[in-house]
């Protein structure tokens, strides 16, 4: 994906490269001036903490005998550590079950609103929007405050079908409360996403397709759906990379959900568990590490395999 | 639903408009907005309405938004109007700060042919897709060694990295600012700070809102980050400052029911003004949250 991108970088007619070369020595310069400013944070904030992470990571504190090197020990351990495996576990299966979920959601409700534009549709768009403007802690609380059975609704809105409500916070129920919450919070700003691709489809195209004997259906599925492709894929990795390190809506929960949600639900709420609760930084950084070294791998097989149909970073 | 509702609406085109496919987005509407209204209605009770078993969806007899409102800005020595602050201070300094170097850099990237830009560019690419979380832990091991935890900056100097907002600046300015326009600039004698600042910084508003909201928005929401960083509550953002109330209140839950009132309208408080935001600005993101996908 990396070669892809570079390629289309505008193309240049041979005499302005000419011209260009005179003043390269002075383009390089301004060119690194105007990256210099993000390139200290960046080194600052992301290559750092990263090498130091896994620097960190390479020792382990114990009560007895202090710091010692162990190369890939902790790995080892976080690798057999049932705790940091059933959280492993745990978002892989909810993000197979959430992604798909999400895309289908925000891009039936993208089709339809790029479809119908009534005044409804257009205030529709914004309210459908709106969760994504909501910090993650507030929403999850909110959705806490509806599933809880002291004064959330749902006993109620059950009851008048005389059922027994579903307890969304209960360890059973509570990967079913937590879907609902992420795809509440997120498919408005991907339904956006989409929403705002599908508008810069040439109409012609429909036009076209129409006087061939197309359906809406086949509008959608022939012209649309293709031509939205890279959209797709940008929301594929944003959920894709937001869900493998779930922690603000279950750590809120815990509390409410007393005994679904544990200390070490997710890989990140056990680092972060080790790390604060236990000062066990070394560990912590480890998990941390490996977290956001598997994200980057999954994400980048992922993009180098969809790199024909969709290509969003070019 | 949807299969049926679109071949139903196709034959008759225009009166109807759509009815299915509207009544659809009616019920989708209800769900989007149903944790909305159930705040706005609790926040209006005390803890009697909220625990008395009266309706969960509707007002109790006693509406009470200002004694609430009252108890939320008093609880504690009114250390919530504090959260908001902190709240926004982050939020304007880290955006406005991440808006900026993302805007220098994505022009640097778009209009500049320098050695090594290639790599860089792949660097940069490579590292929208580290997950955010995965750097807090390090970052407060090396902030506590550097004395910086449990200050204002532990939280605003991380947010100042936005890679992503880089590559949307880059894409947005690459086809908005004419390699032309700078050619000429340059033939007039403009100095090159000169010629990003008078002729690219306003062809590139557009990117520059929607780069802007978005940092506010990841910095206003931020969790992770400043629960980590900060152990004084007076530097608390109010996200964390909320749930450490949540936290308090369901620990104790006979103790302390008068606590979820104002954790409710708390919560109401804490997102207008994010609401506000997107509801006035919808001009500028509606376009620009597209940039990054259109290509």
């Amino acid at each position: 994906m990396t070669v892809d991108l570079i390629e289309d970088v505008p193309v240049q007619t041979e005499g302005r490269v000419r011209s260009r070369r005179g003043s390269t020595a002075r383009h390089n310069l301004t060119g690194w001036a105007f990256l210099f400013p993000f390139a200290i944070v960046f080194v600052a904030f992301l290559v750092a903490p990263l090498f130091y992470a896994l620097y960190l990571s390479l020792f382990q504190n114990q009560m007895i005998g202090g710091t010692r090197f162990v190369l890939f020990g902790n790995y080892a351990k976080a690798f057999t550590d049932p705790d940091f495996l059933d959280g492993v576990w745990f978002v892989i299966r909810f993000s197979i079950v959430l992604i798909p979920a999400q895309m289908l959601v925000s891009l039936a409700v993208a089709l339809v609103l790029d479809i119908v534009t009534t005044s409804f549709a257009r205030f529709s768009r914004l309210m459908i929007f709106l969760p994504y403007a909501i910090p993650a802690v507030i929403g999850a609380l909110m959705w806490g405050f509806l599933y809880s059975k002291s004064f959330g609704p749902l006993a109620e809105v059950f009851g008048l079908f005389g059922a027994n409500a579903p307890d969304f916070l209960s360890r059973d129920l509570i990967f079913v409360g937590l879907l609902n919450i992420v795809i509440w919070q997120w498919a408005g700003y991907y339904m956006i996403i989409l929403y705002a691709a599908l508008q810069g489809i040439d109409p012609n195209l429909y036009e076209a397709a129409r006087i061939d004997g197309a359906n809406q259906w086949q509008i959608i599925l022939r012209i649309k759906i293709p031509l939205i492709a890279p959209a797709l894929v940008l929301i594929l990795v944003f959920a894709l990379i937001g869900t493998l390190q779930f922690f603000n809506e279950p750590q809120i929960l815990r509390y409410l959900a007393a005994g679904a949600i544990t200390a070490d639900f997710t890989p990140n709420m056990y680092a972060y568990q080790q790390a604060f609760a236990l000062a066990n930084y070394n560990y912590g950084s480890a998990i941390s590490f490996a977290l956001g070294a598997v994200v980057f791998v999954c994400v980048y097989i992922f993009l180098f395999l969809t790199r024909k149909r969709g290509d969003f970073l070019s | 639903m949807t299969a049926l509702a679109l071949t139903a609406a196709r034959p008759q085109r225009r009166p109807p408009r759509y009815l299915p496919l509207q009544v659809m987005l009616g019920f989708l509407l209800v769900y989007f907005l149903i944790p909305f209204w159930w705040v706005i209605v609790n926040s209006s009770k005390d803890a009697s309405g909220l625990f008395g078993g009266g309706s969960a969806l509707w007002f109790a007899d006693n509406v009470d938004y200002w004694g609430n409102l009252v108890q939320l800005f008093t609880f504690q020595d009114g250390i919530y109007a504090r959260w908001l602050v902190n709240s926004a201070l982050y939020a304007v300094v880290g955006g406005v700060g991440a808006t900026i170097l993302a805007a220098t850099a994505g022009y640097g990237f778009a209009k500049y042919r320098f050695a090594g830009r290639r790599s860089a560019f792949a660097i940069l690419l490579g590292s929208v897709m580290v997950p955010a979380t995965a750097l807090v832990i390090p970052t407060f091991i090396m902030f506590s060694q550097l004395g910086l935890t449990n200050t204002i900056w532990a939280v605003i100097l991380p947010t100042l990295l936005n890679p992503f907002g880089v590559y949307l600046m880059h894409v947005y300015a690459r086809d908005a600012v004419p390699d032309e326009l700078i050619d000429a600039a340059r033939v007039d004698g403009a100095s090159e700070l000169r010629i990003f600042v008078q002729v690219a910084l306003p062809l590139l508003r557009p990117a520059i809102v929607t780069v802007l909201l978005l940092s506010v928005v990841s910095s206003w929401n931020n969790y992770f980050l400043p629960l980590a960083m900060l152990s004084d509550n007076r530097l608390f953002p109010v996200t964390v400052g909320i749930g450490l109330w949540q936290g308090i209140a369901s620990a104790n839950n006979a103790g302390s029911t008068s606590l979820w009132s104002i954790i409710i309208l708390g919560s109401l408080v804490s997102v207008i003004p994010l609401i506000i935001a997107f509801l006035t600005l919808q001009k500028y993101w509606q376009g620009g949250l597209a940039i990054g996908s259109l290509k």
